[in-house]
């Protein structure tokens, strides 16, 4: 028997649960169902079969695209929390202010006013062979002969997702720096220590819970990204959202779903990893 | 009011039952009701057009709803969803997938009007009698069939037509003449070490494929049974000699859509690609020199048609066969054509484009004014000539047709591993 008190806990959460049973839980459980599923040309039947998990299992491209994945994911992450803890960081204790710090950090969000599909694309124009990074770059002396890597490589790639996704860093380390109680950073400089040593001692355990909120944010997009990685490689490089949009655009759901599991089984196994390094309850 | 209107439409009656009995047969007699049909033709965006759709209205009556998909999708609704469309405009090799389905009902070649003048590329296969057929799924040898509902194609014409054949095109590879400076007369040229990291593909694996196999053809790397329906070992062949050159930076990029194929052009990342002919029209207009370079080997050509969905009948039926024969009419031959495409039918175009357009587009002749596109931009000055010549030469150069492999799943996961190679 429920308690009365009980059943208006329930009644309050019924509404969220029903949207999230709708339009989460229950798109899921089709994309699981449909892996099974086989595939002809310009069909698809409801079957149970493991064809579509053999064949991803059995492919070396698989490996390969993964690899190359998580390899766009790590290296965005180190980018963004570095440059976003920065950022947090001189926001929270550098600038005195209240209204200063709010001025600045609406600042930061200005560029995310327009489509990420456009502050990717403007990169092409200045990053490419004679674009103006190359044209400076030549008419200052740097170099004789535009540098090809710039565009069309795993250098613009992760350019443009470190653009796209610094910001996600800077927010929840900015809000866990700002509760931070400042007499706690006194209470370590009146005995002894040193700024490096507040820093690390201090400042980062205390804003662990928000680095991992943004890791979450940035590991997860990028994982998922297709966009990018096609715009910004010039199609030459693949990852596991490029494999689901080729297989989505021949028709091949039941392959594409297939894909989209193990894919959202690694992003979930990635998380449950991260999260038994912190408690992000304690922040929420 | 009520009352005038009535009696205007009595006399309109009247008027088109008469002009019916004396000129036109069967399709004057329903006006009245036309303006109520609807056909929904559905498509890849090359044909659909909008300004289409206004002129049957005006010229016919009745209402064209038009919808454009890419060309996968195209394939599965013309497959799987009958009742969704009329018409179906696709490519051949698109027929050739879906033919078998039984989705779409033949046409009685009695009832079109032009069709002794339609090109013979689509009916007989050869542009002049001692022409040979091109490799690929070749618009004549899927365009009939031996009688109403049979699912196999006829080798030879019959009186039942699958696809009424609306607009082509040869394709070949695109060029930036200021920025190679030397001439460019073969295919082999895109693998060619002198553009490492200046050349490009298109990453759309059913035509990329094909423009794989012109290349390594035109290297003397392999000589294929088919291009159009490679075996498993020329498409192992082909896609080790692009992996190697993917490796060793011969790419600067691959391009899935138009816009990317003009910008790679114009901005200078690329010197040679694939290249569709509309996108070369796009980086000249930017004042960009580009030529749509003929080549030895011959062009990769594509064409589409219309098909008349198996639910199509009778007063609607008759709508489609008169929207086919105004179709062929001349109108949209000369709209198509003054963009740089074909019409099925030249000779009927020909009434509806200027004596310098026919001769630049059609003739291969040298331009004695501005030539400007359907939608008034200027594509070529006086004294320009269209790059490959005339119809006849571009046209009867055509090494292969755009087609579906019987090898294809396993071409494209060969794809997906060049990609992420």
């Amino acid at each position: 028997m429920f308690k009365s008190r009980d059943l208006i806990a329930y009644a309050q959460a019924a509404p969220l649960g029903l949207v999230l049973l709708c339009f989460l839980v229950a798109p899921i459980i089709m994309i699981v169902i449909v892996s099974f599923w086989g595939a002809t040309e310009f069909s698809i039947y409801p079957a149970f079969q493991f064809d579509n998990y053999a064949f991803l299992f059995g492919s070396p491209v698989t490996y390969k695209v993964f690899l190359a994945t998580f390899k766009y994911a790590f290296i965005t992450w180190a980018f963004t929390l570095g440059i976003g803890f920065t950022v947090a960081y001189f926001l929270a204790f550098y600038v005195r202010t209240q209204a200063m710090q709010t001025v600045l950090f609406l600042l930061c969000t200005i560029p995310f006013l327009t489509s990420n599909i456009i502050r990717m694309i403007s990169w092409i124009p200045f990053l490419g062979r004679n674009g103006i990074a190359n044209q400076t770059l030549m008419s200052w002396g740097v170099i004789d002969a535009p540098l090809e890597w710039l565009l069309y490589s795993d250098f613009s790639v992760i350019l443009a997702f470190v653009h796209l996704y610094t910001l996600f860093m800077v927010v929840p380390i900015f809000n866990t720096m700002m509760r931070i109680d400042t007499s706690l950073i006194e209470a370590a400089y009146d005995n002894g220590a040193t700024a490096l040593q507040t820093l690390w001692h201090v400042i980062v355990p205390l804003t662990k819970p928000g680095i991992m909120i943004g890791t979450i944010f940035v590991v997860t997009l990028v994982m998922g990204d297709f966009i990018t990685v096609r715009f910004m490689s010039g199609s030459q490089k693949a990852n596991v959202g490029r494999l689901i949009s080729n297989d989505i655009s021949l028709l091949q759901y039941p392959s594409a779903a297939a894909t989209a599991v193990v894919l959202l089984c690694t992003v979930l196994l990635v998380i449950a990893v991260l999260l038994r390094f912190v408690n992000i309850r304690k922040e929420l | 009011m009520t009352k005038m209107r009535y009696s205007r439409r009595a006399v309109l009656k009247g008027g088109a039952a008469a002009a019916a009995a004396s000129a036109f047969p069967a399709p004057m007699v329903w006006a009245q009701e036309i303006k109520d049909i609807t056909l929904r033709q559905f498509g890849t965006g090359v044909s659909n057009l909008n300004d289409v759709a206004t002129k049957v209205k005006e010229d016919l009556g009745f209402n064209l709803a038009m919808t454009a998909l890419d060309s996968d999708s195209v394939t599965q609704r013309a497959a799987t969803q009958p009742d969704s469309f009329d018409i179906a405009d696709i490519e051949y090799w698109i027929c050739k997938k879906v033919w078998p389905t039984g989705n779409l009902q033949a046409m009685d070649v009695s009832r079109i009007a032009n069709f002794d003048k339609i090109s013979p590329i689509f009916t007989t296969g050869k542009l002049t009698p001692d022409s040979t057929i091109a490799q690929g799924t070749a618009p004549s040898t899927v365009g009939f069939i031996p009688e109403p509902g049979a699912t196999e194609f006829a080798d030879e014409v019959t009186n039942w037509m699958t696809l009424i054949p609306t607009i082509y095109n040869a394709d070949t590879l695109g060029i930036r003449p200021d920025l190679i400076g030397r001439p460019i007369d073969s295919w082999a040229e895109l693998l060619n070490p002198e553009f490492k990291g200046k050349a490009s593909i298109l990453d759309i694996s059913s035509i990329g494929i094909m423009d794989m196999a012109m290349v390594c053809e035109a290297m003397g790397e392999i000589t294929y049974g088919d291009k159009g329906n490679m075996t498993p070992e020329e498409i192992d062949k082909t896609f080790a000699i692009f992996t190697e050159a993917k490796k060793a930076g011969q790419f600067r990029a691959f391009w899935k859509s138009f816009d990317e194929s003009v910008n790679l052009m114009a901005s200078g990342e690329v010197v040679i690609q694939s290249m569709w002919s509309p996108a070369i029209t796009a980086v000249k207009s930017r004042g960009i020199d580009c030529v749509y370079q003929p080549l030895k080997e011959g062009y990769r050509s594509w064409g589409g048609g219309l098909g008349l969905s198996k639910s199509l009948t009778g007063m609607e039926l008759d709508a489609a066969y008169e929207y086919i024969n105004w179709y062929l009419s001349g109108w949209v031959g000369g709209y198509l054509m003054r963009q740089g495409y074909y019409s099925a039918v030249p000779q009927t175009s020909k009434d509806f484009m200027s004596e310098n357009e026919w001769g630049y587009w059609y003739e291969g002749k040298a331009a004695t004014g501005d030539i400007v596109s359907p939608t008034g931009d200027k594509l070529a000055a006086a004294g320009d000539v269209r790059d490959g010549g005339s119809y006849e030469d571009r046209m009867g150069a055509v090494a292969c047709w755009n087609s579906v492999m019987d090898e294809n799943q396993y071409m494209v996961r060969k794809w997906n591993e060049f990609i992420a190679s």
